[in-house]
């Protein structure tokens, strides 16, 4: 993973925990999008989404994803493999 | 925009991220409407490719899912959906033939139609929209096509085409008062001046070049190696990694059913090191190679032709002679060829 897309990483609160966890590690574009939005559904408004994924602009596409939902996009962290992505369900979302 | 009940009308649109669908959707978005888009994933999109290659340097725009970067612009929900094995199925039987490549675009139009009436079924929904643009596109965009594919997908009155709506019958959307036909648009032709100044009058700046393309199936070269492919395989039994393997490397065939794969540069060699366990593997050794893969069974002498051909791609092109690897499985034979002459190449390049 190259240094240009991590630089838009919008870094997580430290303290943050998930509700629930999905690892997309090595899956193509856009499967970790469609994995996400599958499990938005099996979680209640409020809880936190954490998505693992190897793809470095899925950095670009969740925080999209999340402006289209109208989910909250809550930044990410960043392992030695992978970045953990974190996602609030909204209430009343679009999708 | 309400139904009688007051209701929110719900339009249900394909969206690519391109700029007609994009604006298509914002048309409807003007008129109040709720606006759902889909956008499919195909398999063959070229900026899925390029992130699964992810080459240093790719400018990430080039690698962005443009049906996202569109909901978000418009700040409506997309759906991706995953056309499957069906949609493959569709490429290689398409029931109105290919355009100049390989490109199915009435098939293609109808399979996502089709799969957006199965979605509007399932979630609810008044009916669907699509960005297509009469005349634009010489397969698929003319009137003929585009009644074609409104029947064929049983859905007739209720596919509405916003951009070239004036230039259509009115839809039942708008019969119903659901739609103001007067608020849609009279878009006709391949020139894109009109879509621009709509973009720029809407703020819409963000968006991939306009007929850019980015299906795999509509580029030359492609299709040179789907078509050999189809030629050269029963169709039923061509599967999606085959389909994968097409959009990667150098392709030559070297007999009906011997045709190997020759990586171009570090990542299309990391690339196909997680399909490298399939069959036979070649590779010079201690020094710069391309990964080379074979599909078929090739003899010995067709294994030694596959070195040369590695070697001549390797750093070692220059030397009389190059030691290469063929490795299948836990075998290795070790081959000592010379590289071979690009002039020979040519014959057996797809």
């Amino acid at each position: 993973m190259s240094a240009d897309l991590d630089e838009l990483r919008e870094p997580a609160p430290e303290d943050l925990r998930a509700d629930m966890t999905i690892d997309t590690v090595g899956l193509f574009c856009p499967v970790p999008i469609i994995r996400t939005s599958e499990a938005m559904k099996r979680i209640g408004a409020g809880s936190v989404l954490e998505v693992i994924s190897d793809d470095r602009v899925i950095l670009i596409d969740m925080p999209a994803w999340c402006r289209s939902t109208g989910h909250r996009y809550l930044g990410a962290r960043r392992s030695d493999e992978a970045f953990h992505l974190f996602v609030k369900k909204a209430e009343g979302t679009r999708s | 925009m309400t139904a009688e009940s007051g209701r929110r009308i719900k339009a249900i649109g394909l969206i690519s991220g391109g700029l007609d669908s994009t604006l298509a959707a914002r048309v409807l978005v003007e008129q109040g409407l709720d606006v759902v888009g889909l956008h499919f994933s195909t398999g063959f999109c070229m900026n899925d490719h390029r992130r699964a290659l992810d080459r240093p340097g790719e400018d990430p725009r080039r690698m962005r899912n443009e049906g996202l970067r569109a909901g978000a612009d418009l700040q409506i929900p997309i759906e991706v959906l995953d056309a499957g094995e069906a949609y493959l199925k569709m490429v290689l039987n398409p029931r109105h033939g290919y355009g100049k490549r390989a490109n199915p675009c009435i098939d293609c139009r109808i399979y996502m139609i089709h799969g957006a009436a199965d979605y509007m079924r399932e979630h609810g929904g008044d009916f669907i929209f699509t960005g297509e643009v009469l005349g634009q596109r010489p397969m698929s965009q003319h009137m003929q096509a585009l009644r074609l594919i409104e029947k064929e997908c049983g859905i007739e009155g209720y596919l509405l085409r916003p951009l070239s709506a004036h230039h259509l019958p009115p839809t039942k959307p708008e019969e119903l008062g659901w739609v103001d036909r007067n608020r849609l648009m009279g878009i006709s032709g391949r020139s894109r001046k009109e879509q621009m100044a709509l973009s720029e009058q809407w703020g819409l700046k963000d968006y991939p070049q306009p007929s850019g393309g980015c299906c795999f199936l509509a580029d030359e070269s492609f299709a040179r190696r789907f078509h050999d492919k189809r030629d050269h395989t029963p169709i039923d039994s061509i599967k999606r990694e085959e389909m994968i393997l097409l959009k990667v490397g150098r392709h030559f065939r070297l007999s009906p059913a011997v045709k190997i794969i020759v990586a171009r540069d570090a990542s299309e060699n990391q690339f196909l090191t997680r399909f490298a366990g399939l069959g036979w593997s070649f590779e010079a050794l201690d020094t710069g190679s391309p990964l080379t893969l074979a599909e078929g069974e090739p003899d010995e002498a067709t294994r030694r032709l596959i070195a040369s051909i590695t070697a001549r791609y390797s750093d070692r092109r220059n030397q009389a002679l190059v030691e290469v690897a063929a490795r299948r499985g836990d075998t290795e034979e070790r081959l000592i060829v010379p590289p071979v002459a690009d002039a020979a190449l040519e014959g057996w390049r797809i």
